[in-house]
């Protein structure tokens, strides 16, 4: 176990300056991510443009995972099509879950890895990013497995 | 009450002698020496305990008050000395008063469905606190959902007591139960229950007490509390899982039908009709958890050798070491600061979030809880979504709170 390489520079960077961290009123799309375990609790907002994402954003609390991870959904969402969006939360999953050796392909997402030798944390790696699935789905809130 | 006093008040607390009994603590997380500090979410066993439990499975095992054969009468022994030693250790005026339960959770859900249900109506009032556990919460709302009643909360102070001044304004002719917690996990406020009590029973209300976290904290004395449910889980008083015990006075427990139904519960079944078995055995349906309850009685026998009052004593002062030590790390806020209060500390740490102080400190050895502690309305009160906390046993010692306090100031490191 290597605390390391879960707190990575990257991670702490995006919890200490969160992007995007803020509310789009109205927006096209929003949905919340819940996780009674830790309690962090968020908002994800989508603004669409036809099929583009032209602006997403968060708001909510918890801990320096799930922030950073939401942060860094949101820089890595933005300008991207619906059908982009969604082939990126399956390649996070993918990385979360260890299925897939892909963090060559994710560039700075890549450091959300280091959470599989953390199996408590994974949920508060991939919070925001069911979040952003549910409220693409126009669900309310977000179903994690 | 007649306890075996093998202990003596006068000697300092042997702490290192009681920490080879408990086999678990003798080893290296992340490569470093376990420091347990979540022993209010589940305490560890002593040897006494497995070895009653080994015992009783390797000479003992049969199905209790079945047969006539040699084992099951050996096994029916075990289970009802349990249930003796246990209703002698809280002082209940008869074993029959001492139901086992798989928790307290349970326990307090026979009593919301058996004893509160059948009289509840929409005027109905059930009367809690906002210190609760999840677990002396949520029971009253599903009774309150299917029969109307209302469940009313008597508020804390910024410090994580309750505000029992308000108390009887809470209180009236249509208040069913009152349903309070004897210590708070989340915070660990001692509540004045025996104020509680009185002031309940001046308005004829019975008081059911939830003893989860009082039973490894304090003595426990049903009669002198004068409470008329007392519900325990066994892991938290250094026994197993899958055991608790719900002690209720026996004019209460007679006058309540049964709650679930099956074997070991009746007297005779027809098509057209059961009679139910006398207390204990009406609110113990199916085969129970005796290897469970043989464990408990052994952990009841562990705490009588060492004394209750000892242990208290000794955690006291942990407690204000552990205090005084966090007290000492820039950004830390405690949550609850109870003038009474057992040992337990819930704190945060400014700008990190709880979730990621307990990630850090368990690389370095340290288990503590972090999250709400099935206790979201007092979160809610003190405005956190979270709070790390380390509850204290008679098993940890000051090296314990030293090595907290190191890898705390590791978690500040991590996160500059």
């Amino acid at each position: 176990m290597d605390l390391q390489d879960l707190y990575r520079e990257v991670i702490l960077d995006h919890n200490r300056s969160p992007r995007n961290f803020r509310r789009i009123e109205p927006c096209s799309h929003s949905a919340e991510g819940f996780n009674p375990l830790c309690g962090d609790k968020l908002r994800v907002y989508v603004e669409k443009d036809g099929d583009a994402i032209t602006d997403v954003a968060f708001e909510g609390s918890g801990c320096a995972i799930s922030v950073a991870s939401s942060s860094m959904m949101t820089e890595a969402i933005k300008g991207k099509t619906v059908q982009q969006a969604r082939a990126l939360f399956d390649e996070i999953r993918a990385l979360l879950s260890g299925e897939a050796d892909n963090e060559a392909e994710l560039g700075k997402l890549a450091a959300l890895g280091g959470v599989r030798q953390f199996p408590s944390r994974i949920k508060c790696a991939n919070l925001a990013w069911h979040a952003l699935r549910a409220a693409l789905d126009g669900d309310q809130q977000a179903k994690t497995e | 009450m007649t306890q075996v006093a093998t202990t003596d008040r006068a000697l300092p607390f042997d702490v290192e002698a009681v920490r080879a009994d408990f086999p678990v603590l003798d080893q290296q997380i992340h490569g470093k020496p376990l420091v347990y500090l979540d022993s209010a979410a589940s305490a560890q066993r002593p040897v006494a305990v497995l070895d009653a439990m080994d015992r009783y499975y390797r000479n003992n095992h049969a199905n209790v008050h079945r047969g006539v054969h040699t084992l099951s009468q050996r096994a029916t022994d075990d289970y009802e000395g349990a249930r003796q030693r246990i209703a002698q250790y809280i002082n209940a005026r008869s074993a029959c008063e001492i139901i086992f339960t798989r928790g307290t959770t349970e326990a307090i859900n026979l009593v919301a469905n058996s004893y509160a249900r059948p009289q509840l109506g929409n005027t109905s009032e059930i009367v809690i606190t906002q210190l609760e556990h999840h677990s002396n919460i949520v029971p009253w709302q599903l009774v309150a959902a299917q029969t109307g009643a209302s469940i009313r909360v008597l508020p804390i102070n910024d410090r994580g007591e309750l505000e029992i001044d308000q108390f009887e304004g809470l209180l009236n002719d249509r208040t069913c139960i009152v349903a309070v917690n004897h210590i708070s996990n989340a915070l660990g406020t001692i509540n004045p229950v025996n104020d509680i009590v009185r002031i309940a029973h001046q308005h004829g209300v019975p008081v059911l007490l939830d003893g989860a976290q009082a039973m490894p904290h304090t003595a426990v004395d049903v009669q002198a509390l004068d409470c008329d449910f007392f519900a325990f889980s066994g892991h938290k008083v250094f026994g197993p899982t899958g055991i608790g015990v719900l002690y209720g006075k026996e004019n209460l427990l007679e006058q309540m039908p049964p709650w679930q139904g099956g074997g070991e519960m009746i007297l005779s079944v027809t098509f057209e009709n059961s009679t139910y078995a006398g207390l204990p055995h009406k609110f113990e349906a199916g085969t129970p958890a005796i290897a469970e309850a043989v464990g408990l009685g052994a952990a009841i026998d562990y705490i009588v050798a060492l004394d209750i009052e000892r242990i208290a004593a000794y955690e006291q002062q942990l407690l204000d070491y552990a205090t005084e030590r966090l007290a000492t790390i820039d950004g830390i806020r405690f949550i609850g600061t109870a003038r009474e209060k057992a040992s337990v500390v819930s704190f945060t740490l400014e700008g990190i979030h709880p979730h990621d102080i307990g990630t850090i400190v368990d690389s370095e050895g340290v288990a503590i809880r972090t999250g709400h502690h099935c206790a979201m309305p007092v979160m809610d009160f003190f405005g956190v979504p979270a709070t790390a906390r380390a509850s204290l046993a008679f098993y940890n010692n000051r090296d314990d709170i030293d090595r907290l306090v190191d890898a705390l100031h590791k978690t500040k490191q991590v996160f500059g």
